[in-house]
């Protein structure tokens, strides 16, 4: 069977700029996957161009076995992919409700949107307190946790996160990863990006580590926890 | 502290405060005089309000397209006086065989509606082709560029109607439904101010409906917010900013008709100009990007150009002040630009992302 996400010997740029130097990875469905680097290293590019945001100059993407490389973003929802941007992107001047029905902007089965809004309300009962408030008035984590129920609103088959923990209280990165285990458990695939790595780690079956645009080492999450050169740079130990 | 207020002085801010000083008090001094003369009666005073909210709801509905624009791509569409003088010479042209055929006396209402259909189609279809293909192949371009195409459009426009209809005015025939008086609360109005302002309204309101509460409304916001995640949302952003364009030049298509009914003398190929500078006016003023607000300021300044000469600069014994009204409405903008940069209900424009 076709994995979810097969991405082979991907080049992106940024006018002259090399960003991603022929990344090749694989998300197999079910799976919790992490992508951990230093800034800059290009987790949000790659993500970007799973999602359609980038076109690659060589390589492909392929989705559950069909070739989706430079299909434009807005059509990639429809396909099945939901992305949760860096830094949220929570439209400021729209509801939390409004936030979340632009999140199903892609379905047009009332009946399955309606459970969502209830899946998600049970994942964050914060939203449901704040439906009818202007979203840019919600704190950070409120914002992250409507990020993500959003993303899930569109009922992907492969959620991308781009540093859900940015910015957040300890007790809320635990809920946060949370959530997206519960997620997961209910059928989403997950590509994670984390600077966060032991959070990341902790909850993903596999994970690969990126530098200066190029995948330095893939693994099983737990390998990867002991490996000393991840323990070292992204885990703070020496 | 005398000493920090000298090194803080600065020559700018204490010509601005001057001046925010001096036309405040000639507003004062002028609405002092006129009314304590009492040169109008409360009549006459009513006649230039209604006529002035009749205008001004020609120039709110024309003020939306501008602001629904610019919500979303951040650019001021300036051939969009020319896309409402393309429905008013629509309708022209559609109501003069309907007067000649007898329909208009005999069936105005349905007259109106077909008028309406007509010049709102050519409007909204011109304005997508504006937005196809002067603005669209420049999206990512500096700003400055679309701005140079924008006037380019603007031209073509006009000069195109120039080459098939000439120079002079076309006159519009008189709707004989919408003549006569109507009596409110004692006072009298004509007929056709109320018709056109009450029809504006209902397409405001129906505006309105549209952006807060339908799908594409929502997607629309959704777009003028972050144009990116708007597309991670499944958001076609070029339909989307597509059919702001077709909503825009379908309220300026009508704003073209209600002309007609109400300013009798007729179009021509250069009447877009002035219009659509007030409504951009109207548009800064209601806060650039902000729907009420646009509708708010063009029935302002419709009922302040109207009312404000003859208030204000006649107390101020300014000789022939009705035919000051367009600089008075300028002069209007650049002090409530002065007082408040970004208009009388606008969010700070710094605070909305490219
Ligand atoms: N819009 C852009 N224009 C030019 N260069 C860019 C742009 N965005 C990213 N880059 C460059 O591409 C490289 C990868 O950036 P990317 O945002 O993917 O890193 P990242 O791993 O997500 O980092 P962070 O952890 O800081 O979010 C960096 O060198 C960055 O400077
Ligand atoms: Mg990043």
């Amino acid at each position: 069977m076709a994995a979810m996400l097969e991405i082979n010997n991907i080049h992106t740029y940024y006018g002259n700029i090399h960003a991603l130097k022929g990344i090749s990875l694989t998300v197999e469905e079910g799976e919790i996957v992490t992508l951990i680097g230093a800034n800059g290293a290009g987790k949000t590019t790659t993500l970007r161009t799973i999602s359609g945001l980038l076109k690659p100059r060589e390589g492909n993407v392929v989705l559950e076995g069909e070739d989706i490389t430079g299909i434009p973003a807005h059509k990639l929802v429809y396909k099945g992919i939901a992305m949760v941007p860096e830094g949220r992107g929570v439209f400021a001047k729209l509801s939390v409700q409004e936030n979340l029905e632009m999140g199903a902007y892609s379905r047009s089965d009332k009946n399955g949107i309606k459970d969502d809004f209830e899946r998600v309300f049970a994942l964050f009962p914060r939203l449901k307190e704040r439906r009818s408030q202007v979203a840019g008035t919600l704190s950070g984590g409120e914002q992250q946790m409507l990020a993500t129920g959003r993303a899930m609103m569109a009922k992907p088959r492969l959620l991308l996160l781009d540093e859900p923990s940015m910015g957040l209280a300890p007790v809320l990165v635990e809920s946060v990863f949370d959530a997206i285990e519960q997620i997961n458990r209910e059928g989403t695939t997950v590509l994670l990006v984390e600077q966060n790595a032991l959070m990341a780690l902790s909850i993903a079956n596999r994970g690969y580590v990126l530098q200066t645009g190029q995948i330095v080492l893939r693994d099983k999450a737990e390998a990867l926890k002991e490996n000393e050169m991840v323990q070292k740079a992204y885990l703070g130990m020496e | 502290m005398l000493k920090r207020y000298i090194e803080r002085f600065s020559w700018v801010d204490f010509l601005l405060k001057l001046f925010q000083v001096l036309a405040l008090a000639a507003i004062v001094i002028g609405i002092f005089n006129t009314l304590s003369v009492a040169r109008y009666s409360s009549d006459q005073w009513v006649t230039l309000i209604f006529a002035g909210l009749a205008q001004g709801s020609i120039y709110a509905l024309i003020a939306l397209g501008y602001t629904l624009v610019y919500g979303i791509l951040l650019m001021i569409n300036f051939a969009h006086g020319d896309v409402y003088m393309a429905g008013a010479f629509t309708s022209v042209f559609l109501a003069d065989s309907f007067a000649l055929s007898g329909f208009l006396a005999s069936h105005p209402v349905l007259a109106i509606l077909i008028l309406l259909l007509v010049a709102v189609t050519v409007s909204m279809v011109l304005n997508v082709i504006v937005e196809r293909v002067a603005y669209r192949p420049l999206r990512g371009a500096p700003r400055l560029v679309p701005l140079i195409t924008a006037i380019g459009a603007s031209f073509t426009i006009e000069y195109t109607f120039r080459g098939l209809y000439g120079a002079e005015f076309h006159a519009y025939p008189t709707v004989p439904a919408l003549s006569g008086i109507i009596n409110i609360a004692g006072y009298e109005i004509p007929r056709v101010q109320i018709v056109v302002l009450v029809a504006a309204v209902v397409l405001m309101l129906g505006l309105y409906f549209f952006v807060e509460r339908t799908k594409i409304g929502k997607a629309m916001r959704a777009v003028s917010e972050d144009k990116e995640v708007a597309r991670l949302m499944g958001i076609n952003v070029d339909k989307v900013i597509m059919i702001t364009f077709a909503v825009g030049g379908a309220l300026a298509g009508a704003a073209g008709v209600f002309n007609g009914l109400f300013r009798p003398q007729g179009v021509f190929f250069f009447m877009g100009f002035i219009p659509g500078i007030k409504a951009f006016t109207a548009a800064v003023l209601g806060g650039i990007g902000n729907v009420p607000g646009a509708m708010v300021g063009g029935l302002f300044l419709g009922v302040f150009e109207a009312v404000g000469p003859n208030l204000i600069l006649e107390g101020l014994g300014i000789p022939a002040v009705n035919q000051l009204r367009d600089a008075f409405a300028f002069t209007l903008l650049v002090i409530i630009l002065i007082f408040r940069p970004q208009g009388i209900f606008g969010e700070r424009l710094a605070e909305k992302k490219a």
